[in-house]
């Protein structure tokens, strides 16, 4: 049985009389330990596919399945990192994974509460910085420290939605290495999103790219049949890695193609009647503006 | 250089500000008017009223501090009031649409009203309580009317709490008490205590219109006596006083409220 399953999921925004279709069924199925990235252009949908996956929505069709189970809302089985990071500002780094882990674990004894807050803060590479509030991190450091309150709630599976989108280049590859250290050891169910193709393929088993919206849906699954630990600097010479790079973009390229609409403008043109130069010039008052004989011409737009 | 210029401008510059109003003030009381006290007679009928400022000489006769003290403490109570129904009427409001659809139009209209109409509501709502009438009835009015901008920034800071957060809570199924006490108050806090400090000016404005009409002990209550025995310079004096213990109180406020907002 799939771990986390997807079954004809669809969901749409706004009024019923212009309800616009953001996904149209989806469906998934992921093994358990399995990684999933998810490639899709922004504005695809991914964030509303993820929220649904953490039961923060739920979907208009379709159901989704953790272990054979309806997910009905939102809990601490679906461990989700945000994009923005969603640290409570007020609480310090330990505090923050603590939070969590008090929730989660409340007949615990405090002194394992502690150490277990304590581990996925080292886990993270944290440990200096456990005192300091997020204002006073890096971005890249306050998306660990997300990461680690993902992971210290033991999930059955742990969810991150563009994790690195915010972030700069450099930081985007030591964190990249980081969470595959991670995930390696500890074999969590994961599902990423990302609009990055290259990080989708360096960290997972298998890489989806979902079409362009509205109504975006899932294309075929691709698996990254590549050694771990993968090196980046090597990877970006084997066959193996331009070859599911090409298939997802070029599935990307073709879906948004499809999707392109034809918009018929009008346009007018300059079109100015020549100005008849024998008639003297009035001095004062109106002065003669260019007649214009407009012309109205329709266009196709491509958008 | 730079740093004592600096320095030199923050305590200088204000100075001057001080010396012009006081410059007006003099030149006022030698042309225009001339029943309004010079400067330099302010200072001497007021003298002893500042120097032994905790005195006690009659019911109305004391050291302007020790007014000071009355009225400080009627404001606290009446703050502390405040404070107590306005919070939780604020986060009623940004809470649920329900409450702020029905609440909502009322408040709006209360709120305008001014302290000078409120007090002799409030000395009548406590008729039945004798003595203390006058007490509950300023108690009342400040309350009443430094309320508002405490129910009102509550309820924009608990509407502005971002998704983000709420979402945390959720995913960790935090109870509704857990969720508001680790999330909803802590978030909303720099909202409340900017409620908190207009609320603190607010309430010291009242104190003195309070005072005057009940005529207690207090700076207002002091202003308004001196106003009808004619010692038109201690009305300068309360004036003074009030404006600097105002000025030093939302002081105060303002270094607690910048603690909260890093937070």
């Amino acid at each position: 049985m799939a771990h986390l399953e997807l079954k004809a999921v669809s969901k749409g925004f706004g009024d019923p009389s212009q309800r616009t279709e953001v996904l149209h069924d989806i469906n998934l199925e992921i093994k358990e330990g399995e990684f999933v990235a998810i490639v899709g252009f922004s504005g695809a949908g991914k964030t509303t596919l993820i929220s649904m996956i953490a039961g923060l929505t739920k979907p208009d069709a379709g159901s989704v399945l953790l272990r054979g189970k309806p997910v009905t809302g939102p809990g601490p089985d679906r461990g989700i990192v945000f994009q923005n990071y969603s640290l409570l500002p007020w609480l310090t780094v330990y505090e923050n994974v603590a939070l969590a882990v008090d929730q989660c674990f409340p007949d615990w004894d405090p002194a394992r509460r502690q150490a277990h807050t304590e581990r996925y803060i080292a886990m993270v590479n944290l440990t200096p910085a456990k005192t300091k509030r997020p204002s006073e991190l890096s971005g890249g450091m306050r998306q660990r420290v997300s990461v680690a309150r993902a992971l210290a709630m033991e999930p059955e599976v742990l969810l991150m939605d563009e994790p690195l989108g915010a972030l700069d280049a450099l930081t985007r590859a030591t964190l990249q290495d980081e969470f595959a250290r991670i995930c390696q050891e500890t074999r969590k169910t994961v599902v990423l999103i990302t609009n990055d193709p290259d990080e989708g393929i360096y960290l997972s088993d298998r890489i989806i790219p979902l079409s362009a919206g509205p109504g975006a849906t899932l294309g075929p699954s691709i698996e990254v049949n590549l050694e771990r630990p993968r090196d980046r600097k090597a990877l970006n010479h084997l066959s193996r890695f331009k070859e599911i790079r090409r298939e997802v973009i070029e599935y990307l390229v073709a879906s948004n193609r499809k999707k392109r609409v034809e918009v018929s403008r009008a346009l007018v043109l300059p079109d100015i009647e020549p100005e008849d130069l024998s008639v003297p010039r009035a001095t004062f008052g109106a002065r003669k503006h260019p007649i214009r004989r407009s012309e109205i011409k329709r266009e196709n737009v491509e958008i | 250089m730079k740093l004592l210029r600096a320095k030199l401008d923050w305590i200088l510059l204000p100075m001057i500000g001080f010396g012009a109003a006081i410059a007006i003030w003099q030149i006022l009381s030698v042309t225009v008017c001339k029943e309004l006290p010079s400067p330099w007679r302010t200072w001497l009928e007021s003298r002893e009223y500042i120097l032994k400022p905790f005195e006690k000489r009659g019911e109305m006769d004391q050291g302007i501090l020790r007014f000071t003290w009355y009225s400080l403490i009627l404001v606290a109570k009446g703050y502390a009031l405040a404070l107590l129904v306005g919070t939780p009427i604020g986060f009623l409001l940004g809470l649920s649409v329900v409450f702020t659809r029905i609440f909502d139009p009322i408040i709006q209209v209360l709120r305008p009203v001014s302290p000078l109409a409120w007090l002799p509501l409030g000395l009548v709502l406590f008729l039945g309580a004798g003595k203390q009438a006058s007490e509950l009835g300023a108690l009342f009015t400040i309350a009443v009317c430094a309320m508002w901008p405490t129910v009102l920034n509550t309820a924009v800071g608990v509407r502005a709490i971002p998704q983000d957060y709420l979402n945390v809570a959720r995913v960790l199924k935090l109870s509704r008490t857990k969720t508001f006490v680790k999330v909803l108050i802590p978030a909303t806090l720099p909202y409340m205590f900017t409620g908190f400090r207009l609320s603190l000016g607010i309430a010291w404005l009242v104190i003195v219109a309070a005072e005057m009409l009940t005529g207690r002990p207090g700076v207002g209550g002091f202003l308004w006596q001196e106003y009808n025995a004619l010692n038109y310079a201690h009305i300068i004096l309360c004036i003074l006083t009030i404006g600097f213990v105002g000025f030093a109180l939302d002081r105060l406020m303002s270094v607690v409220e910048r603690r909260f907002k890093t937070a």
